[in-house]
């Protein structure tokens, strides 16, 4: 009977670990499958065509130079490798400007030929309209679609994901600012974190360390909306008068809200890793006439390096992963970060800001996906480096 | 090891979970077990703007609570969406924040369905700056320039010499779509363009820095902010109120419509006619947008 309910009880365990397992393969799958459709899109929105004059002798366009043309930055078709005369974009919503509703028939019936017949007579138009609209006898010419390149995605710079006719998928501004606040939130949270765990694990007395310890790991039950608006309210403000910016909300505040939020969990790995530093070996250091410091440094600081590095790159982890705080104080600018003191915009703030408005299967709901997979990989890397410095220190 | 690529994976399966409205959820899946308790075949049904939301349903419990045997079913998703759903006969009015695009016109008119639209409300947006910031007003091109990064400093509109600091609302709020048609003409944003996640987070951003502008609903003005006056022909300047919203000298103001199919004008009219009553547009005034007058 009791071999029975120990049998059941460890395939419970088995099918639990088991199910879990794939579970998460069924996550990280659909993650996956969802953002590698990213490149099957075609740099002009589905269904629509961009039309040109047939005299006009440009065929190809990048989607920077599409949304410079209508962002009307690009005026001259010379500048784009045509013939010199303005560029006369057009859309769909400005057909009420150039037809009457009378012209226009009660059913629009009439619009494709009017479009059609505007673009033969207009030499420097662009038209951004539906394909099918346009009858098939019309004389224009078209400029290629094709799909998003590996490269317009990975060495992109710019992120507009929104942009009609033809969206901006860079993810470069997105990857360095991620990495860029993180690098500073680690490089503000690596003292002092060090510094807590030593003065808890071998300077404060047993009753301050019972008083501490709580305190600190309580800074992990904080939402982390709560740290963000406390960054927006305070931190940024601080920073704004102590520099003197024109705007606080920049990479430095997202990197002390970040180093603030990573500290709990550098705090306990390292001290943890401190304090099981054999009691021996303490004494013997100290026998031998060494100082408190000098073994604090030379004897336990060694001994539970592997420790302390798991704990910082476990709070790093926590930091790249972050998304609400840094959401609220980073000021969400999608530029490529060149000093800490300017916006920025991290991967997982623009998941979170842009998933729940995207249409689910198009362009820029796939480009979040992508994201997703780009900040799994670097989270796959911090998390491989802890499984490598943890091994190091068993062997 | 696993904590990390658990913490993904969980907050994955949160971001799926947000994209359901859970308050329109729980209000449509009450209301059609409210509609099966009764019987009722004849519940409207109302679909689309998450702007317009709060207000519909305000009105729709006050229609109800005068007309105890109608049924009213209002659910968000956005105004494409509830256009979306007018066309595939999903729903009998929809909601939208925007007029109705040439593109869904078109649309409408292929599957042959003649759609009537009806403005219930009007929705005024207010450009604001800190209160310490001496410009009071600010033309239409001045503001696109401003917002497309071509001005970055205040002393090229007279003020003081102070960069810029432009503060804008997410891609996905409809607030920055209609801004980005009235003001900016449909173009984009300059790349360094600071995005705040909600209304709230642009007020606090906007009173704590000097240099600051950015956009709000009408509503939501603050003494803590400072609105401009603004002018779309260069001459005559507006500030934002609901007195100037209403009799159109304010100009970046945006109806707020209903759309339903015109063969279906018999069942939809009570609810709408109500709506545009005088007693209705007072609620459409307390819940901060601006009523529609009649002529």
């Amino acid at each position: 009977m009791k071999k029975l309910l120990e049998k059941l009880v460890a395939s419970i365990f088995t099918v639990s670990g088991l199910l879990t397992s794939i579970v998460i393969l069924l996550i990280v799958g659909f993650l996956f499958s969802e953002g590698a459709g990213l490149f099957r899109n075609r740099i002009i929105d589905p269904g629509y065509v961009l039309a040109v004059n047939k005299s006009n002798p440009v065929r190809e366009l990048s989607p920077e130079q599409i949304k410079a043309i209508f962002d009307s930055d690009l005026v001259d078709w010379a500048e784009v490798g045509g013939d010199s005369g303005p560029i006369v974009p057009f859309r769909l919503e400005d057909a009420d400007r150039y037809f009457s509703e009378a012209q226009l028939g009660p059913n629009y019936e009439h619009a494709g030929r009017l479009i059609a017949e505007l673009i033969e007579r207009t030499p420097g138009i662009v038209a951004f309209v539906p394909g099918q609209m346009l009858p098939p006898d019309a004389e224009i010419a078209f400029i290629e679609d094709r799909t998003i390149s590996f490269s317009e995605i990975f060495a992109g710079k710019e992120w507009f994901p929104t942009a009609t006719p033809s969206p901006l998928f860079g993810i470069v501004p997105l990857v360095t600012g991620t990495l860029w606040v993180s690098f500073f939130a680690i490089l503000f949270a690596f003292p002092f974190g060090i510094g807590v765990s030593v003065y808890l694990s071998e300077i404060a007395s047993e009753r301050t360390r019972q008083l501490l310890r709580p305190v600190i790991e309580l800074l992990n039950g904080i939402p982390s909306v709560v740290y963000g608006f406390f960054g927006l309210v305070v931190i940024v403000p601080l920073l704004q008068r102590v520099f003197g910016l024109p705007v606080g909300e920049s990479g430095l505040a997202g990197s002390i809200v970040l180093a603030i939020m990573a500290l709990p969990t550098i705090i306990a790995v390292a001290e943890d890793a401190m304090h099981n530093c054999p009691r021996a070996m303490r004494e013997a250091s100290l026998a031998l006439g060494a100082t408190q410091w000098q073994t604090i440094y030379r004897v336990v600081i060694p001994y539970s390096i592997s420790g302390i590095a798991s704990g910082v790159v476990l709070g790093i982890g926590r930091a790249v992963g972050e998304t609400m705080a840094v959401l609220m104080v980073t000021g969400n600018a999608a530029v490529i970060p060149t000093s800490i003191l300017e916006p920025l915009r991290t991967i997982p703030a623009t998941i979170a800001a842009e998933l729940g408005e995207a249409p689910a299967g198009g362009a820029h709901y796939e480009s979040l996906f992508l994201l997703g997979i780009v900040l799994f990989f670097i989270t796959l890397a911090i998390n491989l480096g802890v499984e490598a410095i943890s091994s190091k220190s068993r062997s | 090891m696993y904590v990390g690529r658990l913490l993904i994976a969980v907050r994955f399966v949160r971001l799926g979970l947000a994209r359901v409205n859970k308050g329109s959820l729980i209000f449509s899946v009450a209301c059609c077990f409210l509609s099966l308790w009764f019987g009722d075949a004849q519940a409207q049904r109302i679909k689309g703007s998450d702007t317009l939301l709060p207000l519909t349903q305000t009105l729709s419990e006050h229609y109800l609570s005068e007309h105890p045997g109608a049924g009213l079913v209002v659910t968000g998703g956005g105004s494409g969406v509830g256009l979306a759903a007018l066309r595939e006969k999903t729903t009998d009015i929809a909601m939208t924040s925007r007029r109705i695009r040439f593109g869904e016109k078109m649309k409408f008119a292929e599957s042959g369905q003649k759609i009537e639209e009806v403005a219930v409300a009007r929705d005024a947006l207010a450009v604001v700056v800190h209160p310490s910031n001496p410009i009071d007003r600010l033309t239409r091109s001045q503001l696109e320039a401003i917002f497309r990064g071509k001005i970055t400093n205040w002393k090229e509109v007279g003020g003081p010499d102070r960069p810029i600091v432009v503060y804008s609302r997410e891609t996905s709020s409809g607030t920055y779509e209609f801004f980005r048609e009235s003001v900016l003409e449909g173009k984009n944003y300059m790349s360094g363009i600071l995005s705040m996640p909600a209304t709230g987070a642009v007020i606090q951003s906007v009173s704590q820095t000097p240099g600051a502008i950015g956009y709000i609903g009408l509503a939501y003005l603050t003494p803590r902010l400072k609105p401009l006056a603004v002018s779309y022909d260069g001459e005559h300047y507006v500030y934002p109120s609901v007195e100037s919203a209403s009799d159109g000298s304010y100009p970046v103001v945006r109806p707020l419509y209903y759309y339903y199919d015109a063969a279906q004008r018999a069942s939809v009219e009570p609810f709408v006619d109500y709506v545009l009553s005088d007693e209705a547009q007072r609620i459409v005034k307390e819940k901060g947008f601006i009523p529609i007058v009649k002529k």
